[in-house]
């Protein structure tokens, strides 16, 4: 199969536009849970407004969220697929700029040191892309994550030390989900990393706060941690919007990576609400949007 | 617990009234504003020719779609997506959109701290806590985009909404130094301590 860069320019403003209005199946059957679990009469009612906006948007056809957030696309190659890839990148870029200027939305992007807007979505190492391979013969899978800010303003990286334990691990996870409150749109996905150098911890946090719910980390020390740290953040009390309640987050996710003696890295990222994802897989027989 | 409808603008004995818990829906009109506006504004000394006395902010950069000027859209902007951001990032600014441009009410999302709830106290103020993320919602709840300044700023620009029914809202800090984040924050630290113990991680 050969990739034609046109094409993917069209899929990659094809997902933006789908990511911002329509939420994950598993994000909506999240909500359903929380709503079973939820008592507090603030945090029913805070819950029952987003599941409301979820229907309004879909009738609207209009976007979840104002925030288009931070593009990112994740694109995993299988194998005999025959590609150009600077042509890909650029495609994935124009495709980015298209959704932009075409639907409109709002370009939420800027410069961080002048402020400049180009009114595109990108920018300097904006839209975020990461290329991975797997196993699958002729099939490409792109995945598109319009990262808000308010959750993505709660990200931490911690570098402990090995003396400090796994205790200290969970300590911050905890101390960090109290210090956002209703910062980052509870009920959130609070995203993980455990080891790695400083940079894959982080990118392990991200990988884990955008990774589908009901999915269990791979690693099984990992797994064991995401099901106490998923209890555990539900019972401190913030609730939906940090107003109380039981819902403060759908899950604890965590993704694992071998670290070095000396170290013990952990990284949180938050993940909102709306826990937007858009994906598109391409093979011979055509393009299937999930 | 009281319902409250505001035709805004208001003035402060209607700005004292509400409660920490009330509930409200705003009437008429509405400012957006937020970070570059703000800092452009008290940072680097630009002035609104916007009269926002007595008037209520909410903390959004909108979508909207650039339209010929019309009696629908008397701004040229036609209103597509319309959410909010969260507050906590424009804490320092709120004593001076109440002193020097007489703002009453401060409508985000996830609280805001210690100085705010002061300014609210001092001058008679309260913010009201919409819910995150439902900006399709919220949306159905403006009717148009009646004018906008500091434009250069797009899409964090000062933004007039004509607004319908926008809410309900929760008064979620008020000027009589209530603020429901600060007593679910008092609550969630009284937890920490055996949430900590039951995972194994005590201190």
């Amino acid at each position: 199969m050969e990739l034609d860069p046109h094409e993917i320019g069209e899929v990659c403003k094809t997902l933006y536009i789908r990511a911002v209005k329509l939420l994950p199946r598993d994000v909506k059957e999240g909500f359903t849970e929380l709503q079973r679990r939820e008592t507090d009469a603030t945090g029913r009612a805070i819950l029952g407004t987003m599941v409301e906006n979820i229907a309004v948007a879909e009738r609207t056809r209009n976007l979840l969220c104002q925030d288009t957030g931070i593009p990112i696309y994740n694109i995993t190659i299988g194998k005999n697929v025959v590609f150009d890839g600077v042509a890909l990148k650029a495609a994935i870029r124009r495709g980015c700029e298209r959704a932009t200027r075409e639907h409109p939305l709002r370009s939420s992007v800027v410069h961080p040191i002048t402020r400049q807007n180009e009114q595109t979505s990108c920018g300097p190492g904006v839209p975020i892309i990461h290329v991975d391979f797997d196993e699958r013969e002729e099939t490409v899978e792109i995945e598109m994550i319009p990262k808000g800010s308010g959750s993505e303003n709660g990200s931490f990286l911690q570098m402990l030390i090995p003396a400090d334990g796994v205790k200290a691990v969970k300590r911050f996870v905890i101390d960090k989900v109290i210090e956002l409150g209703g910062r980052v749109c509870p009920p959130t996905i609070v995203g993980v990393g455990i080891g790695g150098t400083s940079d894959l911890c982080v990118h392990l946090a991200k990988r884990a706060a955008t990774r589908p719910l009901r999915t269990v980390c791979p690693d099984p020390e990992g797994a064991k941690i995401e099901a106490e740290l998923s209890e555990a953040v539900n019972e401190l009390g913030i609730g939906p919007q940090g107003l109380g309640g039981r819902s403060t987050s759908f899950a604890v996710h965590v993704e694992v990576a071998a670290t070095h003696i000396t170290m013990n890295p952990v990284a949180v990222n938050i993940q909102c609400h709306s826990a937007r994802r858009a994906t598109a897989r391409i093979t011979p027989g055509g393009i299937a949007f999930g | 617990m009281t319902h409250h409808t505001l035709h805004l603008p208001i003035g402060e004995k209607e700005a004292r009234a509400l409660k920490a818990g009330d509930t409200v829906t705003l009437e008429r009109t509405l400012f957006g504003i937020r970070d570059a506006t703000l800092i452009h504004m008290f940072d680097r000394g630009r002035r609104t020719r916007l009269d926002l006395k007595g008037h209520a902010v909410i903390h959004t950069a909108p979508n909207v779609r650039k339209v010929d000027v019309s009696p629908e859209c008397p701004s040229g902007y036609e209103p597509i997506c319309i959410g909010t951001t969260t507050s906590m990032r424009m804490e320092r600014f709120t004593q001076g959109l109440m002193q020097r441009e007489g703002v009453r009410l401060i409508i985000g999302k996830g609280g805001m701290g210690e100085r705010t709830l002061e300014a609210f106290r001092e001058m008679g103020g309260a913010y009201l806590a919409i819910v995150g993320g439902a900006a399709a919602l919220e949306t159905t709840w403006i009717e148009a985009i009646e004018d906008v300044d500091l434009d250069d700023l797009n899409p964090e620009s000062l933004w007039r909404f004509r607004i319908k029914g926008f809410g309900p809202l929760l008064v979620g800090m008020d000027s009589h130094g209530g603020s429901l984040f600060a007593t679910v924050a008092k609550d969630v630290a009284a937890r920490r301590a055996a949430v900590l113990e039951k995972i194994g991680a005590g201190e």
